[in-house]
């Protein structure tokens, strides 16, 4: 949290004194951070740690109790929209509309986000032939794997060339391969479009490997922060699987089911998509 | 309006796309235009209300608008459980467009639906007395439309969970079908249901669409007209309201 003052370049992120109470219970209990431009951002924690708080918090779905929040330098609060073009996210289950085909998902996404009519079949093609799924445009979304869906939102995400990419753990539920195509995607546009990319993961072998920062989120307080190494270093772990456990404990959390995840159960037994 | 367009552009391929859904929506009219139509026409004639396919035409025809509508509005609580909701939420538009557009692509897809049932009616029976009138019957339809879309808007954006759904219907939905003039006509009804009759939007409607399709205006195009788009604007209005609120 300290050691980024005054370092490096522009801080496209900032977080200062962020909470977030829900009647008597502190979701988010005042996190400060700031992620540099063109870095990869790891936001790790336990279920229940506050990472989906933040995350909301931070892309303008869920209003803060208290404290600040800049992206590219806009107010998720004061100036929604435009601290809205400056992101793309990827959720953690698909939002995307499985009646459509991909290119219709993407053409309904341009619109959304102002991408000029005259430039969006070339951006649609360009970002669908980075995912590799350029030649399954025609397919609706709905005989898609889960790997495909999520390469599909990454694509989608591009489509306004925003500055800084949300990544709700990306990884989740695909097989090994999938995945590291996926880091590789993201890596990809990290270095080369200098995108900022924030993202989390259960999976502390990815963060390792891909993070250039990570902090870590416990009872809604960033408990550590810095490089993976000084993580490990400063927990004296061989891995940061290892440093999670030490810093976070053993105990298991328990989330209480949401309505929504309640319905989601509803309709799989109905049978609905 | 480009936002609105692609909004609307959506409701309309989801609705091509589901022919199940088609089918299955016209199930409900058709069955009460027969069984209704044809069982109590000898009794209505003999009353002396002339015929009655003539006259439960435009009131099946409105039902079918109708619950297709609420259906559609309702469609946000399954955008919202799949996460679609969530990418049009996050994306930098005013809601106000995403939800007018929503709303008026429920509504296209509910008159058509309209129009499908108003045919079956002519095979049924029914007859046109003005062919010059059809486009009046097609305001009074989309009126109709916009209006229960925009309920199906508010039930939507505030209830989260699809188990609630059958309450909506059978306290909300289904007492406004029966206690509107889509039945029986107004005349020599007790004074209790005639108030319910005229504090019912859906009354104004059947009565516009009955009036434009057979000349057999209770309150009059011009009365039916202005209640109904004031409640349709009024509903669109809280409906819109509801969808700014929706936290995700």
């Amino acid at each position: 949290m300290s050691e980024n003052n005054n370092s490096g370049g522009e801080k496209i992120i900032v977080v200062k004194n962020l909470v977030k109470t829900f009647k008597d219970f502190r979701a988010v209990d005042d996190i400060s951070f700031e992620v540099e431009a063109g870095k990869i951002f790891g936001f790790l924690g336990p279920n229940g740690a506050g990472k989906t708080t933040t995350i909301k918090m931070l892309t303008t779905t869920l209003a803060p109790t208290s404290g600040a929040v800049l992206l590219d330098g806009h107010d998720p609060r004061r100036s929604p929209l435009a601290a809205r073009r400056s992101f793309g996210i990827v959720f953690q289950d698909p939002s995307l509309d499985s009646e459509l085909t991909a290119r219709e998902n993407m053409k309904l996404h341009a619109v959304l986000y102002g991408v000029p009519w005259s430039g969006q079949s070339a951006r649609i093609e360009a970002a669908l032939q980075f995912v590799g799924l350029w030649d399954r445009r025609d397919s609706r979304t709905k005989t898609f794997s889960g790997g495909m869906k999520r390469r599909l939102e990454i694509a989608r995400s591009l489509l306004h060339t925003p500055r800084i990419l949300f990544l709700d753990e990306p990884t989740l539920g695909l097989d090994p391969q999938t995945r590291n195509h996926i880091w590789e995607y993201i890596q990809t546009l990290a270095r080369e479009r200098k995108m900022t990319v924030f993202f989390t993961t259960h999976y502390m072998d990815e963060a390792d490997r891909v993070a250039d920062e990570i902090a870590i989120i416990d009872r809604g307080k960033i408990v550590a922060s810095g490089t993976p190494a000084e993580l490990k270093r400063n927990a004296n772990a061989g891995t940061l699987e290892e440093a999670f456990i030490a810093l976070t404990g053993h105990a298991i959390r328990e989330e209480e089911a949401s309505a929504k995840d309640r319905m989601r159960d509803m309709g799989r037994i109905w049978g609905r998509r | 309006m480009s936002i609105i367009y692609i909004l609307w552009l959506r409701q309309l391929k989801r609705y091509s796309r589901s022919r199940a859904r088609i089918f299955a929506s016209l199930a409900q009219p058709l069955l009460f235009l027969f069984a209704m139509g044809f069982g109590f026409g000898p009794t209505f004639a003999k009353a002396g209300g002339g015929s009655y396919i003539q006259f439960l035409a435009p009131g099946i025809i409105a039902m079918a608008i109708m619950f297709n509508a609420v259906f559609s509005g309702v469609e946000i609580i399954w955008d919202r459980q799949f996460g679609f909701l969530k990418g049009t939420l996050v994306a930098p538009v005013p809601r106000l467009q995403i939800v007018l557009g929503r709303t008026l692509g429920g509504a296209t897809v509910a008159m058509m639906q309209g129009a499908i049932v108003f045919l079956v009616c002519l095979l049924a029976g029914f007859r046109v007395q003005n062919l010059a009138l059809v486009p009046v019957a097609a305001v009074f339809m989309f009126l109709i439309a916009v209006l229960f879309a925009a309920v199906g808007a508010t039930v939507g954006s505030l209830i989260e969970d699809m188990q609630a759904f059958p309450l909506i219907m059978n306290f909300l939905i289904m007492p406004m079908f029966f206690f509107s003039s889509a039945l029986f006509p107004m005349k020599n009804l007790n004074g209790i249901l005639t108030a319910l009759l005229r504090i019912n939007p859906l009354t104004y409607g059947v009565d516009g669409l009955r009036g434009a399709f057979t000349q057999a205006f209770e309150f009059g195009a011009v009365l039916d007209f202005t209640l109904l788009a004031i409640a349709a604007a009024v509903l669109l209005a809280v409906g819109s309201y509801f969808f700014s609120k929706i936290e995700v």
